[in-house]
């Protein structure tokens, strides 16, 4: 494709008009009780925010608002919240066979697949979601194949996928168990198969990347492998540098990706694990985060022993959890994350530690803490405003503000 | 085995022996909120039951507790009637039920044949408050079949056949209603139809061949030799167009409402209209119709074209507009445990508290057409109800024991009931794993 001039002019024009709409964005959001999620809750509190960043937060006796700037107000602010883990923007909200992106079922093994070319940045569920709060997700390929592709971070606003993402290829999603299992030759029939040919995998991505490394340390000599994107990404699961997030749910399969990471050194996240709670302490020696299921998912199939107080018991054990809205294949197409952060603040979990899930910690576990999941000076201008407790079902989220822009002001 | 056969004979003896005695001896409830749902609620109350009915219900102070009563000290609990779910697929292990694969029209099959009591679906259903089901088989046929109206009698003894679970009507048949769809879920290759107007038609051309057997039959008067040869099938559509069984029609579009309008004016169909996801849209033609809705409150819009502008807001604009309004779980798409959710969520979005709790209990009774015998705390209706720690709006709610006639069928205390009512190992054996609309890939396989 040639890049007419023209096209160049289009294109300085729209960053243009995107960068001037950011910046005439100065707002301050007041609360009546303002959890930081950095110590102690604000009463009366003031966040302010200045061209996409928070610049002060405090009491609001104490932080003077600059002039001309939009104060928002609500009883109850907190961080904009985080998904952990969704398939908004790549499974669509009609259902179809040409909106759902999710899972490219032709092969059982394609880590080469990024997100960012399958993400739906205008996708209506996105909306959905942002009108109660969520400002990120952590979305990609879904669930459903050996290794089904990869993963990124988004801010739930944004006209293109390049505006809305935050990082590219966060993780590469795998999955053990039945929903992997497939007769026929390609993908495994079992779960002995399955890991056999995970690990067949890992060991020649391990082999590629021995002689990309003989091949740097000869230098000018050297003969690096073809390049190869499968293998170059597992490459970068191998180095620790992208982690593998392994769904499953029965102990057994938590077992084995726990014996996995063990075996390659690799670093993984344990997604959906419904039965974690009977390897709390394997979990936690292995030092490996959990995005749990949605609190209310269906309990059948290889999930039916799931309970509404695994998070509870994973944060009482002290392991790193977040908690996802997860993929949907029908209806609702697609969770809320603040829902089901509810119920599990129903069952178990303290009201903070319920908003942790879906704030700081997601944000640690998915390693984007220096730039969302709390309100501090420096960090993204991401808040969402709410008329009472969050987690009450008649509540509502009142504001959603991503980056100092009020992206929504819906009463939802 | 002779000597089991005595323990058990024995065991369930006793176990009858209980059964008498908490149904027989009143007992009195004192001291919760009480929410009557026909009248205001009530800060303390008492609740008196005997004989498996309520006896009395008020302000603590002005109810007679009977000599001899068991009291039970409820303070700072709250008591509601048990919540009647107008649309359930429990029990369905291993299916939906109902009608097979091999025409859309198949109104002569019972649900009833197909449930499994062991389901754990049930035992979270208690969990959840819920006393009364309408077991209905899927949406995947314009006629799918008969429904089963259940009442979760879990506890002594414990259910072995599903006639434990039947309301019986005066002829001492079970009683349910009968199930249709219209849109896009009941639409496959032939013999099923493939757009909404060969929908609409196949649907009408059974109804008037139902029509003439009936004419048939009542032109033989009684005559061996007139009578037309027993049809299953038109049977119970002549119990739909007498009213005899109220038709539970699935639909989501606006344009689908409507035809299920036509089809209960053409045909005299006592209809309720289920899902709704449209609803909103025509709520005054519903209104106008004099015609019920059941509403499913999930998550977010779509999942299916059909159900792309599903609200929040349903519940509340329907209200507005007059029209008899429930809500249902269609377990497995949202968990009985969560029911009062769906109402809250709908005050969420401007139904009424008063509306929003009715819709969980007294409207969905009358759409069952058992409003005389359930769905609010009064004299002389069943005792079935729920107690509750916290507001049943609130995410925080939790069922502490609920009540089947007189008979406490579930109980957070217990440790198995406890099991049931948050998860855990175990708590899903005996489940169904396969609905009408996930794949292979969806269940983990485990069809």
């Amino acid at each position: 494709m040639s890049r007419s001039p023209f096209r160049s002019l289009v294109c300085c024009f729209v960053v243009a008009t995107l960068t001037c709409s950011t910046a005439s964005a100065q707002v301050a959001i007041r609360g009546k009780t303002i959890y930081t999620m950095a110590g102690a809750a604000i009463e009366d509190g003031v966040v302010v925010i200045q061209d996409g960043k928070i610049t002060a937060i405090g009491q609001a006796n104490q932080i003077a608002v600059p002039p001309a700037f939009r104060v928002l107000e609500a009883k109850v602010v907190t961080p904009g919240l985080i998904d952990a883990h969704s398939t908004v923007g790549f499974s669509g909200i009609l259902n179809h066979a040409h909106d759902q992106d999710q899972l490219e079922r032709s092969a059982p093994i394609q880590p080469e697949l990024r997100a960012i070319d399958a993400y739906n940045a205008q996708e209506d569920l996105i909306e959905w979601i942002r009108s109660f709060g969520v400002t990120t997700i952590h979305a990609g390929h879904a669930p459903g194949e050996l290794m089904s592709g990869q993963t990124l971070v988004a801010k739930t606003f944004g006209k293109t996928a390049s505006a809305a993402v935050i990082v590219e290829s966060r993780a590469v999603a795998a999955t053990i168990g039945p929903a992997a299992q497939k007769s026929g030759a390609k993908s495994p029939g079992t779960r002995g198969k399955t890991m056999a040919m995970l690990r067949a995998e890992l060991i020649k991505a391990r082999e590629y990347r021995e002689k990309q490394q003989r091949a740097a340390a000869a230098g000018e000599k050297g003969e690096p492998p073809a390049r190869d994107l499968r293998l170059e990404t597992l490459g970068r699961i191998l180095s620790g540098e992208q982690p593998l997030m392994i769904t499953n749910h029965r102990a057994q399969d938590i077992a084995s990706a726990l014996r996995l990471a063990k075996e390659f050194e690799i670093k993984i996240w344990l997604d959906g694990a419904s039965e974690a709670y009977l390897l709390i302490d394997d979990i936690k020696a292995a030092g490996v985060p959990v995005i749990v299921h949605p609190t209310m998912a269906r309990a059948f199939g290889e999930h039916d022993n799931l309970s509404f107080e695994t998070a509870a018991k994973l944060v009482a054990a002290g392991i790193p959890v977040a908690l996802q809205s997860g993929y949907e294949a029908y209806v609702p197409k697609t969770r809320v994350v603040l829902f089901e952060a509810a119920v599990a603040a129903g069952n178990g979990l303290k009201f903070e530690q319920a908003l942790r899930t879906i704030t700081i910690d997601a944000a640690k576990i998915l390693g984007i803490d220096a730039r969302v999941g709390s309100l501090e000076v420096g960090k993204d201008g991401d808040v969402a405003l709410y008329d009472g407790d969050p987690f009450e079902y008649t509540s509502h989220c009142v504001g959603c503000v991503i980056q100092g822009r009020v992206v929504s002001e819906v009463v939802r | 085995m002779r000597a089991t056969g005595c323990l058990c004979l024995a065991w369930s003896l006793v176990l009858s022996a209980n059964t008498l005695l908490s149904q027989e001896r009143p007992q009195a409830f004192v001291g919760a909120r009480i929410i009557r749902i026909e009248a205001d609620e009530i800060d303390s109350g008492v609740l008196v039951i005997e004989k498996g009915k309520i006896v009395a219900v008020g302000a603590a102070g002005e109810v007679q507790i009977p000599d001899g009563a068991n009291k039970v000290d409820v303070a700072g609990r709250v008591i509601m009637p048990g919540l009647v779910d107008t649309h359930s697929h429990i029990g369905g292990s291993g299916g939906l039920g109902g009608a097979d694969g091999s025409g859309p029209i198949q109104p002569g099959v019972r649900i009833y044949d197909s449930i499994n009591v062991h389901d754990s679906g049930f035992k979270r259903a208690v969990a959840g408050g819920l006393t009364t089901l309408n077991i209905m088989p899927g949406s995947g046929h314009l006629i799918s079949g008969q429904t089963l109206y259940a009442k979760l009698r879990l506890a002594n003894p414990k259910p072995k056949k599903i006639d434990q679970f039947f309301i019986v009507d005066s002829d001492g048949a079970p009683m349910g209603g009968l199930k249709m769809a219209n849109g896009t879920n009941s639409q496959h290759e032939p013999p099923f139809p493939g757009t909404r107007g060969k929908s609409a038609f196949l649907v009408r051309e059974q109804y008037i061949k139902a029509r003439e057997y009936q004419d048939k039959i009542v032109r033989a008067a009684g005559d061996p030799a007139k009578l037309p040869p027993r049809d299953l099938n038109l049977e119970a559509l002549v119990e739909a167009m007498r009213g005899k069984r109220i038709v539970h029609h699935h639909t989501h579009r606006h344009d689908d409402i409507m035809t299920v309008l036509r089809l209960a004016q053409e045909f005299n169909l006592h209809v309720v209209l289920h899902h709704v996801s449209d609803g909103w849209k025509v709520a005054d033609e519903i209104a106008a119709a004099h015609v019920p809705c059941s509403v499913i409150v999930i998550d977010s819009p779509g999942g299916k074209l059909e159900a792309r502008y599903a609200r929040f807001e349903t519940g509340g604009i329907l209200e507005k507009a007059g029209v008899l309004t429930a809500f249902h779980t269609d377990d497995w798409i949202t968990d009985a445990r969560v029911f009062r959710r769906s109402a809250a969520l709908a005050v969420r979005a401007g139904m009424s508290r008063a509306g929003a709790l009715k819709a969980l209990t007294l409207a969905g009774a009358e759409m069952l057409g058992l409003d005389k015998r359930i769905g609010s705390l009064a004299p002389g209706k069943d005792a079935d109800f729920a107690i509750l720690e916290n507001d049943p709006l609130s995410v925080y709610c939790k069922t502490l024991e609920t009540w089947v006639e007189g008979v406490k069928v579930f109980d957070r205390g217990d440790p198995t009931d406890y099991l049931y009512a948050v998860g855990g190992y175990g708590a899903g054996h005996d489940q169904s794993p396969y609905l009408c609309c996930f794949d292979d890939a969806d269940t983990g396989g485990a069809r």
